[in-house]
């Protein structure tokens, strides 16, 4: 099976803080990996230097076989962040426009987009159920629209690596469980690899196939099964705990 | 006088035809500059353009030679508050209010050391369209298809760079690069635009057509449009209206903008009323 990602040695720093220390892993094609970890246990951080977003740190990264400093690769990834940051509330794009903007990645420049990619775009929002809101301005959305239109964006190439930090945040349950049932027939139908980084331990377990636990080094990586039936775990969460994110309760 | 006795003057065709130019220009950049709350940077290449132009007064330059000043130290004086909002832990307000300050302490001090030439520095910090050469047309004709060429060929990057520098990073978008081409573009366009409103109402020109355009427009694209038309009726009209009634064109051309965006402004708000009842 191709490896996607590998990480080797990895060590982050903010400022003098170390955010993340040593981290070694790989990611195949076809795997659904889920990041969990407390509060400021540096999975964003381990996201941002996966993407080349913290241009300082330590150790390895590659990304489909290439080192990340020279990964040229982007139109084979879809990246969706938290939450939009500092999203300009009077931006004037529609969400048709914005959704275009994910098909941007390894075309030549001047990047002009033919009506094949617009049968894309609106192939997207139909299956993400948010055709309507095409022409409505992204600004004016809800959190939770927002953040479909973002998944939209992140999907619409197609890409062979999905990359989601803290994706359902904004997200009412409902809405959740579409969501990860969604992503979850990506992975299952058209084989993209996910790397999904999240604080619902909860619900991960019922679809990721692979878990890293991390607080700033790897305390877990491997299959839910190794991890639900791993003594060291019981002995770290306690029973009950491991047993919620197992859904053994 | 009829409006067609009006355009038949030769400078009268000269300036309609450059002040259109730079009203495209100063549209399409404006809207980008504004959304990345990066207005300022207009005016701060608007004072080092007061410097570069005292400076080439002060070497006896004329017309359209003193681009040969002007051009290069505006481009550099872009990149220079570039690298030090990157380099030196500054924000990019502080870096343009040193190089800003920079420019007019030099265009101030080289005034007072080269005396004689008060009147013609007024001019460009006002603007006299109206006196544009034949030559300081042609450079404005230059570099207007210039930096047209390079909005259209990065327009779709510009677009998502400024929707979110991070997400346009990880579409392959080389971000510093597109930094560099925004802030060297608005420099050579505040450098044209100097002959038309003049140094100190650059920066309005770059930031109310947009801003008016931002008022009513649903999308990106109506956006760069409406900012297109409302510069050039601003434009337009400034200068027919300065002439016919004796006034000083840069002036008129910047209130005329502002009328458009408070009819913008007031447009929008009635839309909302009526969305809202």
């Amino acid at each position: 099976m191709q490896e996607l990602i590998r990480v080797e040695q990895l060590t982050c720093c903010h400022g003098a803080v170390e955010a993340l220390s040593e981290i070694s892993f790989s990611v195949a094609a076809g795997d659904y990996l889920g990041i969990v970890g407390p509060n400021g246990s540096g999975k964003s951080t381990l996201v941002r230097a996966l993407l080349g977003l913290m241009p300082a740190y330590q150790g390895q990264i590659s990304l489909f076989g290439q080192s990340r400093d020279c990964f040229s690769g982007w139109e084979r990834l879809g990246y969706l962040p938290q939450n939009l940051g500092p999203l300009n509330p009077a931006f004037p794009a529609t969400v048709f426009e914005v959704v275009q903007l994910g098909l941007l990645a390894g075309k030549a420049l001047p990047k002009r987009l033919c009506r094949h990619d617009r049968k894309q775009v609106q192939d997207m929002l139909e299956l993400l159920g948010i055709d309507h809101l095409q022409r409505r301005m992204i600004g004016e959305l809800s959190g939770g629209q927002q953040q479909r239109v973002m998944l939209a964006r992140a999907l619409v190439n197609n890409p062979e690596l999905l990359i989601m930090d803290e994706p359902t945040a904004a997200l009412d349950p409902e809405i959740r469980d579409r969501f990860y049932e969604l992503v979850a027939q990506m992975n299952k139908d058209k084989g993209t690899t996910v790397l999904l980084v999240t604080h619902d331990t909860g619900t991960i377990g019922q679809y990721a196939s692979r878990m890293l636990y991390l607080d700033k080094k790897v305390l877990f990586f491997g299959s839910f099964d190794e991890f639900c039936h791993s003594p060291e775990m019981s002995a770290f969460f306690g029973e009950h705990s491991q047993h919620l994110i197992c859904h053994r309760h | 006088m009829t409006i067609f006795e009006l355009f038949s003057y030769g400078f009268m065709q000269r300036a309609l035809l450059a002040g259109t130019l730079i009203g495209v220009l100063c549209a399409v950049l404006g809207v980008f500059l504004v959304l990345r709350r990066l207005s300022l940077i207009g005016d701060g290449l608007a004072h080092i353009t007061f410097g570069s132009v005292a400076l080439a007064l002060f070497a006896g330059l004329q017309g359209a030679a003193m681009l040969l000043v002007s051009l290069p130290v505006v481009l550099l004086a872009s990149l220079g508050i570039l690298k030090l909002a990157g380099k030196a832990r500054l924000g990019g307000d502080a870096a343009i209010g040193i190089v800003s300050s920079v420019g007019v302490s030099l265009g101030v001090l080289l005034a007072v050391l080269g005396r004689g030439y008060g009147v013609d520095l007024f001019s460009y910090l006002f603007g006299s369209i109206l006196a544009i050469s034949q030559a300081e047309l042609l450079v404005a004709g230059g570099l207007f298809v210039t930096v047209l060429a390079l909005l259209w060929l990065y327009y779709n990057d510009l677009v998502a760079l400024t929707f979110n520098e991070e997400l346009a990073a990880v579409s392959g978008i080389k971000v510093r690069f597109l930094n560099g081409l925004l802030a060297a573009l608005t420099a050579l366009t505040v450098v044209l635009a100097m002959k038309l409103v003049g140094v100190m109402l650059i920066s309005a020109l770059l930031i109310l057509p947009a801003s008016a355009a931002l008022q009513v427009a649903r999308g990106f694209r109506m956006t760069v449009i409406l900012s297109v038309l409302f510069s050039l009726v601003s434009v337009v009209g400034g200068i027919v209206v300065s002439f016919l009634l004796n006034l000083p064109s840069g002036a008129t051309i910047i209130l005329l903008a502002f009328v458009i965006f408070c009819g913008a402004y007031l447009f929008r708000q009635l839309q909302t009323v009526k969305n809202k009842s």
